[in-house]
């Protein structure tokens, strides 16, 4: 028997009506978690620098479990373990926020941090010099350079987010790639789907990383 | 006159290394103190300690009539000397994200609360003092080292200090920019400001300074009016080392 694989244009576009409503749910999952994420690394990345062990120590411990353990692992944990500990369910699209801030606040603190100690330590000198306090020195002086010199590994940190927010298939969030085993189980038309999928995630992260570009060439023109 | 810096028994550590030994120095009002001497002495370091940029282990430090506590205890004192001394770093150490003039602008508008209609003032005619009004809004790296320092001398002036410390503010420098920066401070000096230099810049020592300084492994070895120091040093370590920096 001679097989012969042919890819089917219709199934592909036919599928994209039904995928594209997985879209709203992976930019707001990505998003909604990445930005409570750089809350977070804001706060544990200068916490971890800090000076005094009892608040730097919780915050290396909590950038290193995050860091160190799968984020399946910790949305599994969110959606399935959590709530035999608080005692109600915690919806799925809940979980996936929690687990992409959680997950991406651990990475932004590196970055937070290792964007301010690469600033030369001349400028708090300067600052504190003119008479500025130590909060005035960090936050007109230190975390403006710092921050120009964060957008990068922010912008690849997003992306890894956005892809990561596939992985939520298995808690039922309706994202991108749920919405496509759905098709699928239908279809059957799994090369197609997946490719379409495939084409909308890089469609995601290409817009971004072209807004980021932008970004860095307007903000480092003053520099 | 009175005493704007006074250090009485003042011991500095660098973990082991003993960095200052038992310095006793007073400045007064108005004088422009040049301290020499060979690098890793601790003359930077002492300098440093007058606004705190160090902290000193023992001994007595007080600046502008506030005392300050070894191992940075009054915290107070720190903040009050701060905003009546001004520094100039080796460095230059201007904000790179901020214009030449929001530099100057900053510090009376942080801490002194300078409007910005007056801080602009401030930093407008300053910034033409020093030579550098044409540049008020371009970015420090697009300036000329000799500019930077300029514009950090500015910097520091907005703040209308008691004291400026200058720490090595022409090392850094290609030679054909010592010169300009050298005569803004020169004519800091001819105002009557009151000013320690740490620089290797003989020449300007021996013509500005009031007194000179020459400290030795942290220790102040000899000191006294600039022509005496270098035509007649007492110590056989200050002639060995002016034999040396006044050879070539």
């Amino acid at each position: 028997m001679e097989f012969q694989f042919q890819f089917d244009w219709q199934a592909a576009i036919d599928s994209i009506p039904f995928l594209l409503k997985g879209i709203p749910y992976t930019l707001l999952i990505s998003f909604g978690g990445l930005l409570i994420g750089f809350v977070l690394g804001i706060i544990f990345g200068l916490l971890s620098i800090n000076k005094k062990w009892f608040l730097r120590w919780p915050a290396t411990a909590y950038i290193e479990i995050f860091r160190g353990t799968p984020i399946l692992v910790q949305v599994l944990f969110i959606f399935y373990g959590l709530p035999d500990l608080i005692g109600s369910p915690i919806n799925p699209l809940t979980a996936g926020i929690a687990a992409i801030a959680l997950n991406s606040g651990a990475y932004i603190s590196e970055v937070v941090r290792g964007g301010v100690q690469s600033i030369d330590k001349g400028q708090t000198e300067a600052g504190l010099s003119l008479g500025l306090s130590r909060t005035q020195t960090f936050w007109s002086i230190i975390w403006p350079q710092a921050f120009r010199r964060m957008i990068p590994p922010l912008g690849n940190q997003a992306i890894v987010s956005i892809k990561d927010t596939s992985l939520f298939s298995v808690i039922g969030v309706g994202e991108l790639v749920r919405q496509g085993q759905i098709y699928i189980a239908n279809t059957f038309t799994a090369f197609e789907v997946y490719f379409v999928v495939a084409i909308l995630y890089l469609a995601i992260t290409l817009s971004l990383s072209l807004i980021l570009r932008l970004v860095e060439r307007r903000g480092l023109a003053s520099v | 006159m009175t005493h704007i810096v006074e250090m009485k028994g003042m011991n500095k550590y660098f973990g082991k290394l003993h960095v200052l030994k038992n310095i006793d120095l007073t400045v007064e009002q108005g004088e422009v103190v040049v301290i020499i001497g060979a690098s890793g002495s601790g003359k930077s370091t002492l300098i440093r300690c007058v606004n705190g940029l160090e902290e000193f282990e023992s001994g007595k430090l007080v600046v502008d009539g506030q005392a300050l506590a070894p191992k940075g205890g009054n915290q107070k004192a720190l903040t009050e000397i701060r905003k009546e001394v001004g520094m100039v770093f080796q460095q230059f150490n201007l904000f790179p994200h901020l214009t030449v003039k929001k530099n100057v602008m900053l510090g009376p508008m942080k801490v002194k609360n300078a409007s910005q209609v007056v801080a602009n003032a401030t930093a407008e005619r300053l910034l033409n003092r020093v030579g550098i009004g044409n540049q008020a809004d371009k970015y420090p790296s697009h300036l000329s080292g000799g500019q930077q320092q300029r514009v950090a001398i500015a910097r520091a002036l907005a703040m209308e200090p008691r004291l400026m410390l200058f720490d090595e503010p022409t090392s850094a420098l290609d030679p054909e920019m010592i010169g300009e920066v050298l005569d803004v401070m020169r004519e800091l000096a001819k105002e009557g400001m009151t000013m320690m230099v740490v620089t290797h810049e003989m020449g300007f020592a021996r013509e500005v300074a009031d007194r000179v300084i020459y400290i030795h492994e942290g220790q102040i070895v000899e000191q006294g009016k600039p022509d005496d120091v270098f035509d007649n040093p007492q110590n056989e370590r200050t002639q060995a080392f002016l034999s040396r920096v006044l050879a070539h």
